[in-house]
């Protein structure tokens, strides 16, 4: 518990430099607005931004852009194509087939090449756009890393069977460790007896996590575990074990938490309820947040030489940039960890069997093993 | 609100790739590699047990020998003592059974040189009364080879008749 505190408090820590050093760039871009104005100013909110969120194509660098599919439904049915028909020769934007692009959003286009407004019940205006299904970035290095992991763990997989009773070897010697201790560390003591059932669902978890994580951190990769809509669907996957395998001891915690006076119960079982909901919330936020953070650091600290133009900065945001790079190489890993500790030990508070339940409702001589 | 707003697209190919993942490598990575791993923990650990209860047999055997030799030597040291006395007994009695001869070939030495004696003693009497018969005769005959002498010698005799 010492160790998660410490994660905890890490990320408090982390997060309290980001903002500092966002509010900084923010302040120092203000500053340097003016002199920079007529060479076209330097963003770097917008910067990152772009750079942690997704895209229709992806640069690996300047010039060398893979254009992904675009796969759009919505009132003009399925409409599936290349994103390249968003640029015209001078790789300017254009509209395209009825939709528009505006920062790496696709919507329905007017006549005039513009997004079409809607004004949705509460009177607010937004783009009206049909539903995004697009090979993106971000699902284009989702199906890299799930070849990449298939072929690994296919390879080693197949050294089992060709070696079987025999010591490992090669790729599969550096897996094994990470293996065996998943399951002896992670899933044997945080699950209990039935912990079998789950160790594949937690070494999928881990090793995807990290393996994305790792991937976000490669040059021109990008920030798939530090989108929310990833973390969100590993926490509802998380959470829809936990419900699938909880006992009726879970429910009885729930709804009669033992050593609680009859009278608390109103109180405590929406507690308990919204419960179950924030554990896989702070899974999806702390994925996100934390890798999102690493990312916006390092860009941070590469902005600092373009807002600067100084050429002394540059040592100094290279050496921070490279610290910080290493420290989310750790990161990519803790986080992986974390995610699946915290779901084995969610698990284990599904499927624990309590030996007291005969006591419960009555405290006093209630022993709570939480 | 752009950052936390989870778009439709990568929540749908997430949730398809990630069952797909999990499917495929529950199946096809995951399972094999338990089933390896536990194998081979099984059987290194029936091994450890196997090396174990072999120590335990050797040392078994080995306190059996410790045992057997430990019997053997007590049934050694037994034999021996009882040869030993054996022997003793056996020189014992046969000292004994000398003594006993001895003295009884002593004692019958001793008897036969007794009746040697006496014979011995006997027939020196009967020589030396024979001896003396002859000598008497002889001088009896050189005595009394004139007539005087014998008439002398009767009138001795008849004088001691006389006297009784």
């Amino acid at each position: 518990m010492m160790f998660l505190l410490l994660i905890f408090e890490f990320n408090k820590l982390l997060m309290k430099k980001l903002f500092t050093l966002i509010f900084s760039l923010f302040a120092i871009s203000g500053f340097a607005a003016e002199p920079a104005a007529e060479g076209g100013k330097f963003d770097p909110g917008q910067m990152i931004t772009h750079h942690i969120g997704d895209e229709h194509s992806w640069e690996f660098a300047h010039g060398a852009t893979l254009h992904l599919p675009v796969i759009l439904y919505g009132k003009n049915g399925l409409d599936i194509f290349s994103s390249k028909n968003f640029y015209d020769e001078h790789g300017n934007l254009k509209p395209y087939n009825g939709y528009v692009k505006e920062h790496s959003h696709i919507y329905y286009a007017n006549e005039a090449g513009e997004p079409v407004v809607e004004t949705n019940a509460e009177g607010k205006e937004h783009h009206a756009g049909p539903l995004d299904f697009s090979i993106t970035k971000n699902v284009a290095s989702l199906f890299l890393s799930v070849a990449l992991l298939l072929i690994i763990f296919f390879t080693i997989a197949g050294r089992y069977k060709a070696n079987a009773g025999k010591a490992p070897k090669g790729i599969q010697s550096f897996f094994e460790p990470i293996i065996i201790f998943i399951r002896d560390e992670v899933a044997k003591p945080n699950i209990g007896p039935k912990y079998e059932r789950y160790v594949p669902y937690l070494l999928t978890i881990f090793f995807f996590i990290w393996f994305n994580n790792m991937l976000g951190l490669m040059p021109g990769g990008a920030n798939l575990t530090g989108n929310i809509a990833v973390t969100l669907v590993l926490a509802v996957f998380t959470l829809l074990v936990t419900l699938f395998s909880s006992n009726k001891a879970y429910w009885a915690h729930i709804f009669k938490t033992p050593g609680v006076p009859v009278a608390l119960l109103p109180i405590m079982i929406p507690i308990e309820l919204v419960g179950i909901l924030t554990k896989p919330f702070s899974l999806m936020v702390r994925l996100f947040a934390n890798i999102t953070a690493g990312h916006i650091i390092i860009l941070s600290l590469f902005s600092l030489i373009f807002i600067f133009e100084n050429i002394a900065i540059g040592p100094v945001s290279v050496a921070f940039a490279i610290f910080m790079n290493f420290l989310e190489l750790f990161v990519a890993l803790l986080q992986a960890y974390v995610f699946t500790l915290l779901t084995a030990m969610y698990f284990g508070g599904a499927t624990e069997e309590h030996d007291h339940v005969e006591d419960m409702g009555f405290g006093g001589n209630v022993k709570d093993h939480h | 609100m752009e950052l936390v707003t989870p778009g439709i697209g990568l929540i749908f190919w997430q949730t398809v790739t990630f069952i797909i993942v999990l499917f495929l490598l529950s199946k096809f990575a995951w399972k094999p590699i338990m089933a390896s791993l536990r194998q081979r923990e099984d059987s290194i650990e029936s091994a450890l047990r196997m090396a174990d209860q072999a120590k335990l047999e050797m040392q078994a055997l080995k306190a059996d020998n410790e045992k057997l030799l430990q019997e053997a030597r007590i049934e050694r040291d037994r034999i021996l003592r009882e040869a030993s006395e054996a022997g003793t007994a056996i020189i014992e009695q046969a000292k004994a059974r000398a003594n006993e001869e001895g003295t009884r070939m002593v004692a019958n030495a001793r008897q036969a040189i007794e009746n040697e004696k006496k014979a011995a003693l006997t027939e020196v009497k009967n020589t030396a009364a024979t001896l003396s018969i002859e000598i008497a005769e002889r001088i009896l005959k050189h005595e009394l080879a004139n007539p005087q002498a014998q008439q002398a010698l009767v009138n001795a005799y008849i004088k001691e008749v006389n006297l009784n």
